[in-house]
C-alpha cells in the first residue's frame, strides 16, 4: 500500500524525513545531475560563514572503523554567495526544504549571517551550527556553554522570521542542559548531533593523519551515541528534534524517529555512496510495511 | 559535470607486476568512464571509505587498474581473487585533454603515476599525435608497464633513482637527455616530481594530482587545494590541472 512519508517540522511539511546533513552533500547542486533531488525531504547545505573560508590544510580526511574523521574546517564561499548564487540555483531544481547551515566566530557574526540569510527567499530554515569541532575560536566553543548557546539563539531569533534550529555538539557533559537552554531562548527546533572530536595517528609516519591533528568523527560507529542523545533531548524538550549521527539505512531512520526525532539527517553515508539518501527514502515504504507502520507521526517510544 | 555510476564489477585478474604492485582487471558496466586520467572508487569489505584508483585502461565493459599496496586497504585488495565482486563508483574526475597536444606530447610518469598515462598514450596515438613516455621508478625491480607502452609503438625512456635500469636519476634527468621536440606535456606521480617536471618543461602541460579523499565525487570538500583559479576539489574539479593553475 501507499505509505505517507510526510513529516511536520513546526509549520514546515517535508515530503519525507530524510535530509542529507550539512557538509556531506555540498550545496546540493553538486549532485543535481546524478539523481532527481526532489526525492529528498530536505537538504542541509554546507556550513556557511560571513566571510569566505578556504578551510583547513589537507589531509582533511582519516578513515576509521565504521566511520571517518574530517577536518574540512568550514570551507565555503561566504553567506553572500550562498544567498545570491547557491540557494537560488538549487531552488530552480529542488522544491523540498532548503536548510541553510550557519556558522560563526562571534555572536555578531552569527547574527549578521542569519540576518542576511533571512532575506533569502529560497531558504526554508536556518540551522545554526554551534558545534563545529574544526575551527578555532568559535563553533564548538558556543556549543559547549548553555549560556552562550542561549545568547546566540535569542540574538538570532531577533533578526529572522525563519525557523531557527540549533545544531548541537555531542562534546558536552549534559546535552539536555544545552538543548533546554536553546529551547528556553526561543529555538524552533534542534538538530543533533554534530561530529565527535576525534583523532587518528599514522603509525608509520608517527604523525596525525589529518593535518589539523584532530577532526570530527562521524559514521555508523556514533549511531548509538547519537540515538541516546536524541532520545534524552526529545523527551526533555517540546520543540522538534532532527536526529543525526551515523544514520546509514532506512532502519536507522525509523530507529531515530522511535527515539523521538521528527526528521532525520544522513551524513557520512553520503560520502561513501552518493545515492545513500535517495536509497534510504526509497527503502522506507517497504520497511514501514514490514513493521506495520502507516505514517511517520508519533513513532516515539 | 560528470555522470557517475555505481555498480558491481567482477575481478578477472589481480596479478603482481612488480613487488607490491598489482594489475587489477575488472568486468562490469564501465560506460560512465569518459576519459583517460579519470579514476574509480572501490568499496572493500569492512573498509568505511572507498579506495580511489586511477584508470590505466578501459572499454565499455572493462577496467584495468594499477595499484600499489600502501596500507591495510590496498593489502586487502591484493588478496582478492578472480571471480570475487567489487562495488565500483565510476565516472569520477575530469581526465586528461589529449586535444591540447598539437603534434607531439611528452608523458612523464613516476611510480604508480605511470598508470593513467597508458590510456592517454593510446588516445594521443589514435588522434594522430606523436608520443614520448618517460617512466620513472626507484629501482629496476619496480619498473612496470614498460612492455605495454612499447607495444603501443611509442618511444619509451626509463629512469631509475638507483641507476639499475635506464637513465640514472629522476625523470627530470631523463627529460634533459631528450630533444625538446614536444609541444605539450602530461605528468602523473609524486607531487615533488610533478612540480619539478612543470618547472623544467618550457611548454604548457597538465598534471594529475593525488590527495586523500573522502567521497571522490565532490560533495565533502575533503581534498581541496589552492589554485590560481581559487579553491578546487582534486576529486571533482581535477584530478588533472593545467600547469598554470597549480600553485604547488
Amino acid at each position: 500500500m501507499v505509505k505517507d512519508l510526510t513529516v511536520k517540522l513546526g509549520d514546515l511539511t517535508l515530503n519525507n524525513p530524510v535530509i542529507p546533513a550539512s557538509g556531506t552533500f555540498g550545496f546540493g547542486l553538486e549532485m543535481q545531475d546524478e539523481f532527481d533531488l526532489n526525492v529528498l525531504g530536505g537538504i542541509s547545505l554546507k556550513g556557511s560563514t560571513l566571510e569566505p573560508r578556504f578551510g583547513n590544510p589537507t589531509p582533511r580526511i582519516a578513515e576509521c572503523r565504521e566511520g571517518l574523521i574530517n577536518s574540512v574546517g568550514l570551507q565555503n564561499p561566504g553567506v553572500d554567495v550562498l544567498i545570491a548564487e547557491k540557494v537560488p540555483a538549487l531552488r530552480k531544481v529542488y522544491k523540498g526544504c532548503i536548510i541553510a547551515n550557519i556558522s560563526g566566530f562571534s555572536v555578531d557574526e552569527y547574527v549578521e549571517c542569519c540576518r542576511r540569510a533571512d532575506a533569502c527567499e529560497g531558504i526554508d530554515m536556518l540551522e545554526v551550527n554551534i558545534s563545529c569541532p574544526n575551527v578555532h575560536g568559535g563553533g564548538m566553543a558556543f556549543g559547549t556553554d548553555p549560556k552562550m548557546a542561549a545568547l546566540i539563539t535569542e540574538s538570532i531569533k531577533k533578526v529572522t522570521s525563519k525557523p531557527v534550529y540549533i545544531k548541537l555538539s555531542p562534546n558536552v557533559t549534559d546535552i539536555v542542559a544545552m538543548a533546554k537552554a536553546c529551547e528556553d531562548a526561543g529555538a524552533d527546533g534542534l538538530t543533533l548531533i554534530n561530529t565527535l572530536l576525534g583523532m587518528r595517528i599514522d603509525i608509520r609516519r608517527r604523525k596525525p593523519i589529518v593535518a589539523n591533528t584532530m577532526g570530527g568523527f562521524s559514521g555508523p560507529a556514533i549511531f548509538p551515541l547519537a540515538l541516546r542523545m536524541v532520545y534524552q533531548v526529545a523527551h526533555a524538550c517540546k520543540i522538534p528534534v532532527i536526529g543525526c549521527g551515523g544514520v546509514a539505512t532506512a532502519e536507522d531512520v525509523i530507529e531515530m524517529m522511535m527515539a523521538g526525532a521528527t526528521a532525520v539527517q544522513v551524513g557520512a553515508e553520503n560520502l561513501r555512496n552518493p545515492y545513500a539518501s535517495k536509497e534510504i527514502v526509497e527503502a522506507l515504504p517497504a520497511l514501514m510495511d514490514k513493521l506495520g507502520i502507516d505514517n511517520l507521526n508519533n513513532l516515539s517510544i | 559535470m560528470s555522470k557517475l555510476a555505481k555498480g558491481l564489477f567482477e575481478i578477472k585478474g589481480n596479478q603482481a607486476v612488480a613487488p607490491g604492485c598489482y594489475l587489477l582487471s575488472l568486468e562490469g558496466d564501465a560506460s560512465a568512464v569518459a576519459a583517460s586520467g579519470q579514476f574509480v572508487q572501490l568499496a572493500l569489505p569492512g573498509r568505511y571509505l572507498r579506495r580511489p584508483i586511477s584508470i590505466c585502461d578501459y572499454d565499455a565493459r572493462h577496467l584495468l587498474l594499477l595499484y600499489k599496496v600502501v596500507g591495510a586497504g590496498t593489502d586487502q585488495l591484493s588478496e582478492m581473487k578472480v571471480g570475487e565482486q567489487i562495488e565500483v563508483i565510476s565516472g569520477l574526475g575530469n581526465g586528461f585533454c589529449p586535444e591540447n597536444t598539437t603534434q607531439k606530447a611528452l608523458l612523464v610518469g613516476g611510480g604508480m603515476g605511470v598508470a593513467p598515462l597508458y590510456r592517454l598514450a593510446k588516445d594521443l596515438l589514435a588522434a594522430g599525435k606523436a608520443v614520448h613516455v618517460i617512466l620513472g621508478f626507484n629501482t629496476a625491480a619496480e619498473v612496470c608497464l614498460e612492455t605495454e607502452f612499447k607495444a603501443l609503438g611509442v618511444d619509451v625512456t626509463i629512469s631509475t633513482a638507483d641507476g639499475s635500469k635506464g637513465v640514472k636519476g629522476f625523470v627530470t634527468d631523463a627529460i634533459q637527455t631528450l630533444p625538446q621536440d614536444y609541444d605539450y606535456f602530461y605528468t602523473c606521480g609524486p607531487m615533488v616530481m610533478m612540480k619539478a617536471v612543470c618547472q623544467l618543461c618550457p611548454t604548457e602541460g597538465e598534471a594529475s594530482l593525488e590527495e586523500r579523499m573522502g567521497c571522490g565525487f565532490g560533495i565533502c570538500y575533503g581534498c581541496t587545494i589552492k589554485t590560481a583559479k581559487g579553491a578546487k576539489r582534486v576529486c571533482a574539479d581535477g584530478p588533472v590541472f593545467a600547469k598554470g593553475d597549480l600553485l604547488w
